[in-house]
């Protein structure tokens, strides 16, 4: 069974004069098809305003389709019903990583999400501990996270989706906001819970270098999936990424060029071993 | 004219357990029309660096001389340096204020002290030199989008006309269009007024393809200073303290090693395409 | 300038202090409050300096560290002991032009800045040594009985420790932003009041819409994570009195009599 699956996903916002009347409608998600099977690592790549982050929170029940469907683990997100238990089953971890983190101890910030379900004291306690462990900052959890750099930030608000103990976790653009150092050590952490303990992650980002470990990625513009498919096909059209105002990584372009320049190499370069390995210098 | 540091150190809670040494004993010389790219790790001192340029912060020792004149003078007005030596912050649209972003890009120029005319000829200039929208000027910033309103705010530096222009991670947050949009934007700018830019970034691969000198900072230190090719040409010393440099200069170095002979400063993918099609016996 | 503010802020610590309910912990903040205004002599405040010394020892947050906290009230301390002083009728000691110094001045201004600052130093002691969360849970407990009269505790109690927690996020942008301006020729020094005044209107505007925007970022995350109000949720950090717990309130009761003793005896 699917752990995600939206079908024909429409979300619309209303634009409003001062009066309140309907001035305008925008389409931030337009008949959008997706499907997350339960263990993999999906990757959602798109420009700033390409509907990304929109499609994300309705993942997360915190905003409900305009039209179409979208089943989060079995249920309607529709359903007004069943609004916290999608929450529990899906996770969601922000951008800003000061404007999520609610408490001043890194300890009893990852304990608010299994406080607020209601979790008895004793099991609060394995399960944080366990969470922290799971994103290497338990030697931190008696800290105040203003002095976290801004990768342990994340990672503690990973740890306290974690403590929920979702199925799914939702990362919103986790890395925009970090230096490269952070950004490296929250995809780390986030292929380490997809590997070790076989949580499923959708990564949203718009860091093509990223995707690049994902079982699939799907690509955003304007409301819409305009291309999906594994990283290696996706990587191949470097054009196309091009025209989604999308970038890709410096030896895939430099493979592409060499091949627009006549070389016989093949689409979807990664690496530069694999760039070596294709060159056929002898 | 220039801009001269002379030993410059930065401590603060100095006296305390906590005390911090954020620059240590710096020395530069930037030269009239130089586009440099300042790069480190958070905490490395690049920040710091950047606000003593304008006076923000004061050197708890040394000497900062800007066109011969030293800033730390009695006499020496500060406020008149801030506007030569303009200053775009991380995240610059979190000091957008006013009602419309005309209005806000005023601001600058009517601190200077220039008549409502001139100010409104300096924004009209700066807000088109970034390539705003004509038809936003009226709008409140708060309505733009994300690169529209780091557009607003850039103008509302550049409007001041500083001689000198520095911009502290031009870029963050903005997506890979975004990123090139506004990169482009400063490298042309530099090329027409031919004004000092320095620009401080972790992305090695962005700075390589603008910029004409590098200082890598490391530990309050200045630990490279050079032109793009000397400073990649040290990959082992930039690895050392966690810098990468760009996967065009890695390529070429690992080609070097198994003997091919490629010119190992290559850094972008347009000067990497012609090593490898010269390899392969083809004109670039 | 605004980093060096410390009431409110949390030191972490493994203390006796650190440990205590937060309960007692406000009882105790409450009768040394109390306490401050019943020492009025020598040796009240020698005996209220021990007391105060002994509890700084077991909090383990370094003194200097506390002091830090005094740094922004210096001014308004002088200032108050500099009206004491000379303001307050009495028989003269000295004279120093039209000002004159009274006994009873002397005696206002020093115990009037003492007890200032034994009030910061004191209930410093209690917000470094107890999470806004503790705190905040200390306080929903203690104040439960209004809940009978609709007040919203668990609300007031949550929104008490999210203030707490952003005090040094909002300190430190309030700064960035003053910088920008700076860097944009704003001058936030010169002029009369008015002139003043609306040199913070770019320091201003900038900051409320941040906080509006983070308030918001805040709301979203917090309902991402299942929050939704005070009904059914559990506690990571219940409030459970210990021995040592019911030790503390004795000792807090004792040094209460023992000060008031030396009011009357002396």
């Amino acid at each position: 069974m699917n752990i995600i699956e939206a079908k024909q996903l429409v979300h619309e916002f209303f634009r409003r004069d001062e009066e309140g009347n309907i001035e305008g409608i925008q389409v931030a998600l337009n008949k959008v098809d997706l499907k997350v099977e339960a263990g993999q690592f999906i990757s959602i790549l798109g420009h700033n305003g390409s509907g990304k982050s929109t499609l994300a929170k309705h993942i997360n029940a915190l905003l409900t389709p305009s039209d179409g469907t979208l089943y989060v683990d079995g249920k309607d997100t529709a359903d007004s019903n069943n609004e916290l238990a999608i929450r529990q089953s899906a996770g969601m971890v922000f951008q800003n990583p000061d404007n999520q983190i609610i408490a001043s101890i890194v300890e009893e910030d990852v304990g608010f999400g299994p406080e607020n379900m209601g979790v008895p004291t004793d099991e609060i306690w394995e399960r944080v501990e366990r969470s922290l462990k799971s994103v290497g900052m338990w030697k931190y959890h008696a800290h105040s996270p203003n002095k976290l750099s801004g990768g342990q930030k994340q990672r503690v608000a990973i740890a306290g989706v974690m403590a929920m103990e979702p199925k799914c976790i939702i990362l919103d653009e986790p890395t925009a906001m970090l230096d490269p150092d952070g950004r490296k050590e929250v995809i780390k952490v986030a292929h380490e819970l997809n590997r070790k303990k076989g949580m499923t992650v959708i990564l949203i980002t718009h860091y093509m270098e990223e995707v690049v470990g994902s079982d699939y990625v799907y690509v955003m513009d304007k409301g819409k999936v305009v291309m999906e498919g594994e990283p290696r096909d996706i990587f191949s059209r470097v054009d196309e990424l091009k025209s989604h105002r999308m970038d890709v990584p410096q030896i895939t372009l430099l493979a592409h060029e060499l091949k627009k320049s006549g070389l016989d190499i093949p689409d979807g370069i990664l690496t530069r071993e694999e760039l070596i390995n294709v060159l056929n210098l002898g | 004219m220039s801009l001269i540091l002379d030993k410059v150190s930065y401590k603060y809670s100095t006296g305390t357990a906590y005390e911090v040494t954020a620059l240590d004993q710096v020395s530069l010389k930037i030269e009239d029309g130089q586009f440099i790219g300042i790069i480190g790790h958070t905490g490395s001192g690049k920040s710091t660096l950047i606000q003593h340029l304008n006076g923000l912060l004061k050197a708890t020792e040394g000497s900062i001389y800007y066109n011969g004149q030293d800033i730390y003078d009695k006499d020496y007005d500060l406020k008149d340096l801030r506007t030569q030596v303009g200053m775009v912050f991380q995240y610059p649209e979190h000091q957008l204020f006013e009602t419309t972003v005309f209005e806000d890009v005023k601001f600058g120029p009517k601190n200077q002290g220039l008549d409502d005319k001139e100010a409104t000829l300096r924004a009209y200039e700066a807000l088109r030199s970034v390539g705003f929208p004509e038809d936003y000027y009226d709008q409140s910033p708060f309505e733009l989008s994300g690169g529209q309103k780091r557009r607003a705010a850039i103008a509302g530096v550049l409007a001041m006309k500083p001689a000198v222009l520095i911009l502290d991670e031009p870029t963050a947050g903005l997506d890979p269009k975004g990123r090139d949009e506004i990169l482009g934007l400063i490298s042309d700018m530099h090329k027409k007024t031919g004004n000092t830019v320095i620009l401080v970034s972790h992305s090695m691969e962005d700075v390589a393809n603008y910029v004409d000198r590098i200082i890598v900072m490391n530990d309050a230190k200045v630990y490279m200073d050079g032109t793009p090719k000397e400073v990649f040409g040290r990959a082992k010393d930039l690895e050392e303290i966690g810098l990468a440099v760009p996967e065009v200069t890695y390529l070429m170095m690992e080609l070097k090693n198994r003997g091919w002979n490629v010119d190992v400063s290559a850094t972008t993918v347009e000067e990497g395409k012609n090593e490898i099609l010269k390899l392969k016996g083809m004109n670039a | 300038m605004f980093r060096e503010i410390t009431i409110g802020q949390y030191y972490p610590a493994e203390s006796r202090l650190h440990r205590l309910d937060p309960r007692v912990k406000l009882f105790g903040t409450l009768i040394y409050l109390i306490s401050i205004f019943i020492a009025n002599d020598i040796w009240g405040f020698l005996f209220l300096t021990v007391m105060l010394g002994v509890v700084i020892g077991l909090s383990k947050v370094p003194f200097s560290y506390m002091v830090k906290g005094l740094k922004g009230i210096v001014t308004l301390l002088i200032i108050a002991g500099v009206f004491n002083l000379f303001m307050t009728p009495g028989q003269t000691l000295a004279q120093l032009g039209p000002l004159t110094i009274s006994d009873v001045g002397l005696k206002n201004a020093v115990l009037m800045t003492a007890r200032m600052i034994f009030l910061i130093i004191g209930t410093s002691i209690m917000t470094l040594t107890t999470t806004p969360n503790q705190l905040t849970d200390g306080l929903e407990i203690s104040l439960a009985p209004l809940t009978l009269i609709n007040v919203p505790v668990h609300e007031i109690a949550l929104m008490m420790s999210i203030a707490l927690r952003f005090i040094p996020i909002l300190v430190e942008e309030t700064d960035k932003i003053m910088k920008a301006q700076m860097a944009r020729g704003a001058d936030f020094e010169s002029g009369g009041i008015v002139k003043k005044a609306k040199a913070m209107v770019p320091l201003l505007v900038p900051l409320f819409v941040s906080a509006f925007r983070r308030a918001s970022d805040l709301a979203l995350a917090m309902e991402a994570r299942c929050y939704h109000g005070g009904e059914g949720r559990t506690k990571m950090k219940p409030l459970r009195y210990e021995e040592y717990d019911k030790r503390a309130y004795v000792w807090i009761v004792l040094y209460l009599l023992v000060l008031i003793v030396i009011r009357v005896v002396f």
